[in-house]
């Protein structure tokens, strides 16, 4: 029993290794990449097409108005980096119908990794959207006092970033190992469908506070520019 | 330690990459299809939108030559209403006309038809008239026609009153050229001699008597002499015949001209 496919290592050489997080991470990112190709390959500019490409438009429009309606104005600039970030946690929850299986995200260093990204991405867009100088004294506001807390507040959200998922997808899969050995019959499979909706479910909620996060980062500018244009006007 | 940093990098680094795949194999080519869908819907709807308006521009224009045509069709309907109202106008006119020009052809050719056979009835009247008096005097004497009225000449000059009797005297005297007896037929020597003897017994006169055939005149005798003239004709009686037979013929072809034309012609026309 080990709590993290991390610790199932496949090959090893040196530092380097190949556990069970890389290889399924890489296996989701085949099946995301060539299921993108065939799916993309003969797309339909006409009024009918094919269901897959119809499943597929359906996500990238719902992804994107999602996006737009937490406030970022541009969605399709977002939607690459905040869009990955939902289907890689949803393929990798709805991949644990397969049996041995283990998700990815199951991994604190996958959440963390994830997390890192979001705490990277945030400040980048927010300098991208409003400049060093400004982005930087957003810190400093309301006074200069809320500093500390603010940094603070940076690192402790990525951190519940990290923490939420992997305890979701961990306590999961965990759970379904557990009742397996003592009910090994219905009720897995009914925790199973409960980890599947979870899985979905937390997907969501990540992609949406990263969402929530770039939103804040580049919102102050787009607010004083709204407040400028509703002077102007 | 649940966190493996070698991990952590390399899911970083995988994330990243899956991000620029799903970027270029993904998001890039259905946010691309989907534009072109809504451009294409969008030149439809103004290609539609186009044609519509094409179309409402072309039932316009139909709608106006329609009712063009329909104006124009009037106009013309009433111009050969008109035309035709004035052509039977005319044709009514001309038959009137016509009806008229007959009428009064018909009318003349009655009166014509009329004098003609006035004039025949006279003429035969008056050859019957000869015949019968000719035939008479014939069968009831032995002289003939030329001597009786060669006789009732000689006896209407000596019938003449005493003014009348000195009126020719004088006349015959101022005249210069020779008395002139005029007959209808050529008189014979022994009629010739007595109308002279008469005339010198009337007149007490010498005169030169010269005598002429007349054919016009109507079975008379005439003596002129310097525009004087004295005669006995029957020509007188056949015209007081004459008169009476055209009285009685003026009022019959009176009547049948107004029985020929019956009162219902006029109001055909």
């Amino acid at each position: 029993m080990h709590l993290s496919p991390d610790d199932v290592i496949y090959w090893q050489y040196g530092f380097i290794k190949l556990n069970a997080t890389i290889a399924f991470t890489w296996g989701l990112m085949l099946m995301l990449a060539i299921g993108s190709t065939v799916i993309t390959r003969n797309l339909s500019t006409g009024l009918t097409r094919s269901r897959w490409q119809n499943l597929l438009e359906f996500l990238v429009t719902a992804i994107e108005k999602q996006i737009e309606e937490v406030g970022l104005s541009q969605p399709r600039k977002h939607l690459s980096f905040l869009g990955t970030i939902f289907l890689f946690i949803a393929l990798a929850s709805l991949c644990t119908i397969f049996p041995g299986y283990e998700p990815p995200t199951g991994s604190l260093s996958t959440t963390v990794a994830l997390a890192l990204c979001v705490f990277i991405a945030v400040p980048l867009f927010g300098i991208e959207e409003q400049g060093v100088r400004e982005y930087f004294t957003s810190y400093l506001k309301p006074t200069v006092v809320m500093l500390p807390f603010n940094i603070i507040s940076e690192f402790s959200r990525t951190l519940a970033l990290a923490i939420r998922l992997f305890g979701n997808m961990m306590s999961g899969a965990m759970i379904v190992g557990i009742l397996l050995t003592i009910t090994p019959f219905i009720f897995p499979i009914v925790m199973s469908l409960l980890g599947l909706l979870t899985g979905m479910v937390q997907a969501y909620i990540f992609s949406i506070l990263a969402t929530v996060y770039i939103a804040a980062a580049t919102q102050t500018r787009q607010r004083e520019i709204h407040q400028d244009s509703g002077i102007q006007d | 330690m649940l966190i493996d940093w070698y991990t952590v990098v390399a899911q970083a680094l995988n994330f990243l990459i899956l991000v620029w795949l799903l970027k270029r194999l993904l998001y890039k080519p259905i946010l691309n299809a989907l534009d072109a869908r809504e451009k294409r819907i969008a030149t439809e709807l103004a290609d539609a939108d186009a044609r519509k308006a094409e179309a409402r521009q072309e039932r316009d224009a139909f709608k106006r030559k329609n009712e063009e045509f329909d104006r124009q069709r009037a106009a013309l309907l009433t111009s050969a209403m008109n035309q035709a109202t004035a052509e039977r106008q005319q044709l009514i006119d001309n038959a009137r006309k016509e009806s008229d020009a007959l009428r009064a052809q018909w009318q003349e050719a009655l009166r014509s038809e009329h004098q003609n056979l006035s004039e025949e009835l006279t003429r035969r009247t008056r050859e019957e008239v000869f015949a019968i008096a000719r035939k008479t005097l014939a069968d009831l004497a032995t002289t003939n026609l030329e001597e009786q009225m060669a006789d009732a000449f000689i006896g209407r000059l000596h019938k003449l009153d005493r003014m009348e009797r000195e009126e020719l005297e004088s006349e015959f005297k101022a005249a210069s050229t020779p008395a002139i007896v005029r007959s209808t037929f050529r008189l014979p020597a022994t009629q010739r001699a007595a109308i002279e003897d008469a005339i010198r017994d009337v007149l007490a006169i010498h005169t030169q008597v010269q005598f002429e055939t007349a054919p016009d005149l109507v079975s008379g005798i005439e003596l002129t002499a310097n525009g004087r003239k004295i005669a006995w004709s029957i020509g007188q009686y056949l015209t007081s015949l004459q008169e009476r037979v055209d009285d009685l013929l003026d009022v019959r072809p009176k009547a049948t001209t107004k029985a020929a034309v019956p009162p219902e012609h006029h109001a055909n026309e």
